[in-house]
């Protein structure tokens, strides 16, 4: 069932390209890896399942649960981010690791290590095309992953603040001198940011049904193996290399069993790494290698 | 002067960290930051324990084969290591890591995801005598010409390379004498902790390797010391805190890079991207 494998790889990745662009955003802005992406995609996941046991429809608690991640988000930026400007990228990577196993914690306590489940939140109905089967599910995932990269590629194409995180992210000062307001373009680059992460975290749990404190490492940092592949801070590239590595796993779970599909994932961002740096679609300029 | 069982085993896991931190401390000399040497720990620990429980080898020479290996494998992974910078270098090391632990989550003859057992042997003298001797090796490095070296390479590879050093040697030595040291604390640690999984070489692991450094100050070799020192014994004081105890490192490491960014850092201890300092320069 080969194409059946590539639209369950194409449902995986597409989460993996919404948490990808969620790094790949703040990278190709700032220049900096914001790690804790990770939990915030979690935390995602978790405030949804809250939202939807308590009845909400699927809607409205993807666009509560998106907006408390875009929050969480700031608030890393706050103490991760904002105190450590003027220093080496490598030093706010290590502080928003210290983040991410402050909010991994956090969420083990608060919500217990198990895994839990996410209720039924869409009505299943299974389409059959010839010898594939779709289900609603599957429809919902794909539709709200493409939709919010269409969204999120007019924010920054086409809107004011768009061009000034354009701007900042071609040269800061340059962008300064010509009055971009350099605060909202950090605020609103990391809200977006951590709002596509919360989404992914959303549509993880309707996809899996299965979700826990530590999917932030587990699943969030396959996010930043979709950005490296597509290149480094290039949104483009974070949307084509999510399903590609979707694929990639649902491929080699079925062809060279489960134990493969980290090998797999990893090998190719070391591949990736070594042969091709700036990526499949290019690195942005200012991530420098 | 006797010690109770629990400060033996305090002072014992001390000097482990102690190794497993100059592992990470080693190519941050050169400017590199390695996420990955769990894997490397990893390596020595199942090579360590493959001999020792499966070939009957004595302790000694099985940690050292392990720590061998871990070398091995850090040159192979450290040159390719040189075309990457950064955070760049960072992923790409975490990656490695992962590839390490899932290999040994599918190894069956060290018993994937059951683990293994059957080790045991470290002493404490054991490790204080390799915690000595390796201190000793970092202190004639660091007092040598090789230490030199490794603070230009540091400060400006261009510049090192230009007065006739061999840049490449520099960096995959350190990062495969880093290597070494994991495999090292690998060994020790897995015949003292008596079983080990897949699962205890994961990515905080790296991490906690790296804290070690970072709370000493990356300035000296023996910042590491008292770094490992303080990660060992402050859980342990921290006891109350029960589950919230991880949240509290988060925070505390947080909490150190917002108050000293660079006093943490008394040098520039990581390349600063030069190409950038020219733009804002000029």
């Amino acid at each position: 069932m080969l194409l059946q494998q590539l639209i369950n790889g194409l449902m995986l990745g597409a989460s993996y390209a919404l948490i990808g662009v969620a790094f790949s955003l703040i990278l190709g802005i700032f220049d900096m890896l914001n790690i804790a992406i990770g939990e915030v995609f979690m935390l995602g996941a978790f405030f949804g399942l809250a939202l939807v046991t308590r009845g909400m429809p699927f809607l409205p608690a993807l666009l509560i649960a998106m907006v408390l991640a875009g929050l969480v988000n700031l608030v890393v930026e706050r103490f991760a981010f904002r105190p450590l400007r003027g220093t080496p990228p490598v030093i706010p990577l290590l502080s928003s690791i210290g983040f991410s196993m402050l909010l991994t914690d956090t969420a083990v306590n608060v919500w217990g290590s198990e895994r839990t489940q996410f209720p039924p939140s869409v009505r299943v109905l299974n389409f059959e095309l010839g010898p594939i089967l779709v289900s609603s599910v599957q429809l919902v995932i794909l539709g709200t992953a493409v939709l919010l990269m269409v969204v999120l590629h007019l924010l920054v194409e086409r809107t004011k603040i768009g061009r000034g995180m354009r701007a900042v992210a071609e040269n800061p000062e340059t962008a300064s001198i010509l009055g971009v307001d350099a605060r909202r373009v950090i605020v609103t680059t990391f809200f977006a940011s951590g709002a596509l992460a919360g989404a992914a975290g959303m549509l993880v749990g309707l996809t899996f049904s299965v979700i826990s404190p530590f999917i932030g490492i587990e699943i969030g940092l396959k996010g930043v193996v979709a950005m490296v592949v597509g290149g480094a801070g290039n949104i483009q590239g974070a949307m084509l290399a999510g399903p590609i590595l979707g694929i990639a796993e649902v491929l080699s779970v079925a062809y060279l069993g489960a134990v493969y599909r980290d090998v797999v994932v990893y090998g190719l961002l070391i591949l990736v790494l070594v042969v091709r740096p700036q990526g499949l679609l290019g690195a942005v300029e200012r991530a420098r290698l | 002067m006797t010690l109770s069982d629990y400060h033996q085993t305090l002072l014992l896991l001390t000097g482990i960290n102690i190794l497993l931190g100059w592992s990470a401390y080693l190519p941050l000399a050169t400017g590199q930051l390695s996420l990955g040497n769990a894997g490397f720990m990893a390596v020595g620990a199942y090579a360590a324990s493959l001999l020792t429980v499966q070939q009957g080898w004595p302790l000694t020479p099985a940690i050292v084969v392990g720590a061998l290996l871990a070398a091995g494998l850090g040159v192979l992974v450290g040159f390719p290591a040189l075309r990457l910078h950064g955070i760049y270098l960072a992923i790409a090391t975490l990656g490695f890591g992962e590839i390490v632990r899932t290999f040994f989550l599918n190894f069956e003859r060290t018993g994937g995801p059951m683990g293994m057992r059957g080790m045991s042997g470290t002493t404490l003298g054991m490790v204080w005598a390799w915690v000595l001797a390796c201190g000793i090796g970092l202190f004639v490095l660091a007092h040598a010409r090789l230490g030199l070296s490794l603070d230009a390479v540091h400060d400006d590879e261009v510049a090192a390379e230009l007065i006739g050093l061999n840049v490449t040697a520099v960096k995959v030595g350190a990062f495969g004498a880093g290597a070494a040291l994991a495999g090292l604390g690998g060994g020790l640690y897995a015949h003292h902790i008596l079983f080990i999984e897949p699962g205890t070489f994961n990515f905080l692991e790296s991490i906690t390797m790296v804290l070690f450094v970072l709370l000493g100050g990356m300035r000296t070799f023996w910042g590491t010391i008292i770094g490992a020192a303080v990660f060992t014994i402050l859980p342990d004081l921290l006891r109350f805190l029960k589950d919230w105890r991880g949240a509290f490192f988060g925070a505390l490491l947080v909490a150190l890079l917002i108050a000293r960014p660079w006093g943490l850092l008394p040098r520039r201890t990581l390349r600063i991207p030069l190409r950038r300092l020219a733009r804002t320069g000029g």
